[in-house]
């Protein structure tokens, strides 16, 4: 394979195909209902050519994106996959992409998900359908921009671009309260992202080139050049607190990503947004969304500021932060009568892992870290379309409505069952695995906090297991309940990929883990070296020739 | 090429030759205008004929920023800054004629009069930017002020336009006042009004802290920021733009705007960039109130126009940022935001214009409810109008780059303004409440059911939404001559020396 692969040069383009292909696939779709009236066709047929052109261009986006999983090379560290070129030239921004194992992880979860998102909305979104599948296109070159991008100017693009067709989305074909839910989402993602700008752009400044006073915006650049005066900053005003450069530049940067998380106490769009999308953009926002922040932490915020991410007030904060997620979602999520509220909910405890991983520091809890950020875009994903199912035959959400209904469904009883248990962390599935690595990694840093989180996987397993049992189990008390039918073929078609995922992650994770391996050790590492190096750098490049 | 020499009548003439073109055919115009009596056939056709007058300009224009002439010191300036500026005012006033034509066909007005003062306006506009002489400065504000009073009170049956028209017209007047003012007591502390001799003065006779100095830029100032409508000076704007017909609320709003601030940048950098560190805080002070006051009231607003108004108060603090940090690269931010401004503020007007019925009803955001089910190309020009005026990558075209050029230069400045950045994301943030509000109405509500069908589009103003809507989504992808014109305009103007200047004994 990685010869066939080699001799269609397929590391130069893929990734730009990667990124031109679904808009492409856009703008096809947009112009399906004119060539259908060209060929006198009904308004019905065009939908379906729209449903069809919108799987079909996802489904051989993966496969092509499939070649990247041999294509990479595990045993390197250096981006791979690699392609620039000029874009902007008079400001020094170039269209700049590749991927690192993380990236690499993140791009297939994105490419695989897409396809099933396609074929969970196949009967649910009847009103503006090509407009629909359009926004998912191009939604989808927004996100897997974010994850390839090595220019900072792309990114934060990129990391634009993918609000737009959310916000339709969710406005357009959500629930009853989706507008203000859309809203709220679109405003605190700008907040943090104009932030995040700010320091994007600073950061450009001092990367470039003093001589020409072009800025770079280049990943590399900004690596390279970077080092901060830890003197030089701010004093807040009132309550006297001193930052410095760093620490602002930090904390422009963990503002968006925070809020991207969500990380308690941003978290408050997530419940609203994750509700009141449609079945496919619940599982868009969970699956993938959710993960650009965890994503940026990684790619950006700990290389760039060691100083600030290992200074003990900033990094506590954070640990924190997250446990107090890990617990607090789960809490939340025990008391939600609205199942897919409890879904949403139980993404701020998971996530809550990831960053607990990301903030412990090693090379451990990283990689669980990266596990917890695919496992949960497959069970979460997972678990968004059975409530869509349920959802879509009955209209409500309400685990009240339900009750005892495995005698009617039973296979819908049973995949949410073990999505269920793969969710909570079952050991064999794939929810176990990175849990798992989060908590040993974590514990050898931050006991204390490994043994509070620890708690969140109970209380997991508390708020599913009492959910799936108020829904499928109990007494079959409501006699409207039998006419629900199971899963249908399409719908098998969708879950049993995720369930394949399941058990391989739970059971074989290794090939994955392998692949980020490389990436994982050299980001500790770097943090470790370049936040004792730091320090010491600026001031010797402060301190001029003395 | 030898410098124009501006002390003889030839040179004088050859630097004013795009400026001459206009106002000789405005001449020409006006007599054609009265020569028949008035009526839509004859306001159409004086209309087409000021379009072609418009497009001649341009050309000429172009051709002038092509050869790249300079000059000797005088009354007008020839440099890129002066025909960048002037294409922007030739191309708003080309958009508004086309929009005009077509809306006056509407609301039955057939003054075939009213595009020629559209022309007086945009020469007014052309001698602002060209002037480097206070007393040129004084003579552009009225020949464009004067003209847009008339155009304000267009609609005579209507009672807002009237009173548009004479808000405008006494606070209009009123700021006058302030301007020369301002220019009669920098003369007498410099003795010269012209803005290199001044600057000269400053220096020589070090008048940095001289009250009678320091007082007439600061009725200069009240004068230039009553006409750009930045906070606390903007309380016409709403008003006045609601009133006024459509087209001309875009001209007021785009060009005029423009206009008052080319010459606000030239005077402030060419006469007084050395005594910044006297203007630089009240500046930055209002520039933040107006990114402030304009975001903030907008949210508020339920009338499109007035929104719109307060869009474009917004966007004057927006400006002031360049202003404010007076470096090259914010004089090149300057005319890039201008130009990515200009675009979006007139396809919104367009639309608006679009969906507006005789006698301007349905004016109320609640009024594009489910617009994309029965017009869906004017909802998508208009949500990538609104965008663009956010500012937002992609979908929001030029927009996002000029706010980026701007943020760029505020942080990439001497003295950095990073409070400066942080205000303008910030107050961003808010603007995305009123923006998205449209956003919603067109694509998340339905639309009511006793909701009319929208008013018939003319296919100029169709075709205008469009081409606009596609400039700027094309220039958002692929900026970079843009950006090296911007750059290249900037480079006609000097830079201040943002440094508190130490207080003679």
């Amino acid at each position: 394979m990685p010869e066939l692969l080699r001799s269609i040069h397929y590391n130069d383009w893929i990734l730009t195909e990667l990124l031109l292909f679904p808009l492409l696939g856009a703008l096809g779709i947009w112009a399906t209902p004119a060539l259908t009236r060209l060929v006198r066709g009904s308004e019905e047929s065009s939908a379906y050519a729209a449903r069809w052109i919108a799987f079909a261009v996802f489904l051989l986006e993966f496969v092509l994106s499939a070649g990247l999983w041999w294509s990479y090379d595990p045993a390197s560290a250096a981006m791979q996959a690699t392609y620039t070129i000029p874009w902007i030239p008079s400001w020094g921004v170039t269209y700049s992409v590749g991927i690192d194992g993380i990236a690499l992880m993140m791009v297939l979860l994105t490419t695989f998900l897409m396809p099933l998102c396609v074929l969970g909305s196949w009967t649910s979104v009847r009103t503006k359908v090509h407009s629909y599948y359009a926004l998912m296109l191009i939604l989808t070159t927004g996100m897997l921009g974010v994850f390839v991008a090595r220019d900072l100017f792309l990114f934060y693009v990129m990391w634009e671009v993918m609000l737009v067709p959310m916000y339709f989305i969710i406005g357009v074909w959500g629930g009853e309260r989706r507008i203000y839910a859309s809203l709220k989402f679109f405003i605190y993602t700008m907040v943090g992202s104009l932030l995040m700008l700010v320091g994007i752009i600073y950061l450009g400044i001092h990367a470039g080139d003093p001589a020409t006073g072009l800025p770079s915006f280049a990943y590399d650049d900004i690596l390279r050049v970077l080092t901060f005066d830890p003197t030089v900053g701010i004093t807040v005003p009132l309550v006297h607190v001193f930052l410095s450069g760093e620490m602002l530049l930090f904390l422009a940067f963990f503002l968006a990503f925070a809020i991207k998380v969500p990380m308690f106490p941003f978290h408050t769009w997530l419940p609203d947004a994750h509700v009141e999308a449609p079945t496919a953009g619940s599982v868009i926002l969970a699956g993938i969304m959710l993960k650009m922040g965890t994503f940026g932490f990684l790619r950006f915020s700990l290389p760039f500021f060691p100083g600030a991410v290992t200074n003990p007030t900033m990094r506590s904060i954070v640990l924190w932060l997250a446990v107090i997620g890990i617990i607090y979602g789960a809490l939340v999520a025990l008391v939600q009568p609205d199942l897919k509220k409890l879904v949403a909910y139980s993404s701020v405890s998971h996530l809550g892992f990831v960053m607990l991983g990301i903030f412990a520091l090693t090379v451990q809890s990283v990689q669980g870290a990266l596990m917890v950020m695919i496992n949960h875009g497959i069970s979460t994903g997972a678990l968004f379309f059975l409530v869509g199912i349920i959802y879509e035959r009955k209209h409500s959400r309400m685990i009240a409505d339900y009750g005892g209904i495995a005698r009617v469904v039973p296979m819908f009883a049973a995949v949410l069952t073990f999505v269920s248990l793969s969710s909570i962390g079952l050991p064999g599935t794939n929810g176990f695995v990175g849990e798992f690595l989060v908590l040993v990694g974590a514990f050898r840093t931050q006991p204390v906090l490994a043994v509070l989180s620890a708690t969140g996987v109970i209380f997991a397993a508390a708020y599913l297991l009492w959910a799936i049992q108020r829904v499928l189990f109990n007494a079959f008390d409501k006699p409207a309940n039998a006419s629900l039918t199971d899963l249908n073929w399409r719908e098998i078609a969708y879950l049993t990929p995720l369930l394949v995922a399941i058990v391989w992650m739970g059971v074989y994770p290794k090939p994955v883990l392998a692949r980020m391996q490389t990436s994982a050790e050299k980001l500790v590492h770097d943090v470790e070296v370049r936040s004792t190096q730091a320090p010491g750098v600026g001031a010797a490049m402060g301190g001029g020739g003395r | 090429m030898t410098p124009l020499d501006l002390a003889t009548p030839a040179g004088l003439t050859i630097a004013l030759t795009p400026d001459l073109v206009l106002m000789g055919g405005a001449m020409l115009l006006m007599l054609w205008a009265a020569w028949r009596p008035d009526g839509a056939s004859h306001q159409r056709a004086v209309g087409f004929g000021s379009a072609v007058l418009l497009v001649a300009t341009i050309v000429v224009t172009i051709l002038f920023a092509r050869a790249g002439r300079t000059a000797t010191t005088g009354a007008v300036a020839v440099d890129q800054f002066r025909w960048s500026s002037d294409l922007i005012f030739l191309g708003s006033a080309l958009i508004t004629v086309l929009l005009s034509i077509e809306y006056n066909d509407r609301e039955s007005i057939g003054t075939a009069e009213t595009h020629v003062l559209l022309l007086f306006a945009t020469s007014g506009m052309m001698l602002l930017a060209a002037a480097r002489d206070l007393i040129i400065v004084f003579l552009g504000v009225e020949l464009m002020s004067i003209a847009v009073y008339v155009l304000a009170g267009l609609n005579r049956r209507s009672a807002k336009s009237a009173e548009a028209a004479l808000k405008y017209f006494l606070l209009g007047a009123f700021s006058t006042g302030f301007l020369l003012y301002g220019i009669a007591l920098i003369y007498g502390a410099t003795g010269s009004v012209q803005l290199p001799a001044i600057g000269a003065r400053v220096l020589r006779y070090g008048l940095f802290t001289n009250p009678m100095l320091l007082v007439g830029i600061a009725l200069l100032m009240v004068g230039f920021l009553f006409k750009v409508a930045a906070a606390p000076f903007h309380m016409w704007a709403p008003d006045v733009y609601e009133g006024a017909p459509t087209p001309v609320t875009a001209y007021m709003a785009v060009a005029v705007k423009a206009a008052a601030f080319a010459a606000f940048l030239r005077v402030w950098l060419e006469a007084f960039n050395l005594v910044a560190g006297a203007w630089h805080t009240a500046l930055w002070n209002v520039a933040v109130l107006t990114m402030l006051v304009g975001n903030l009231v907008a949210l508020q607003q339920k009338n499109i126009k007035r929104l719109l108004a307060y869009s474009s108060i917004s966007h004057a603090g927006y400006v002031l940022v360049a202003v404010v940090v007076a470096s090259a690269e914010g004089s090149g931010a300057f005319v890039f935001y201008l130009v990515a401004y200009a675009l979006a503020t007139m396809g919104a007007f367009a639309v608006v214009a679009a969906m507006s019925r005789s006698g301007e009803r349905d004016l109320m955001v609640e009024d594009y409810a489910g617009l994309w089910f029965v017009r869906p190309g004017t909802a998508v020009a208009m949500t990538v109008f609104m965008l663009a005026l956010l500012g937002f990558p992609v979908f929001g075209g030029v927009g996002f780059f000029a706010k980026w050029y701007l943020l760029r230069a505020a942080l990439d400045a001497s003295n950095p303004q990073i409070l400066l950045a942080v205000t303008l994301v910030l107050t961003s943030v808010v603007s995305a409440g009123y923006y998205l509000a449209v956003v919603k109405e067109m694509f998340m509500r339905a639309r009511p059911a006793d909701a009319p069908e929208p008013p018939r589009t003319g296919i100029m103003t169709r075709s205008l939404i469009g081409v606009l809507a596609a400039l700027i989504l094309v220039l958002g992808l692929f900026p970079d001559r843009l950006v090296s014109w911007a750059e290249r305009s900037a480079q006609a103007l000097p830079s201040a020396t943002v440094v508190d200047v130490p207080v003679q004994p």
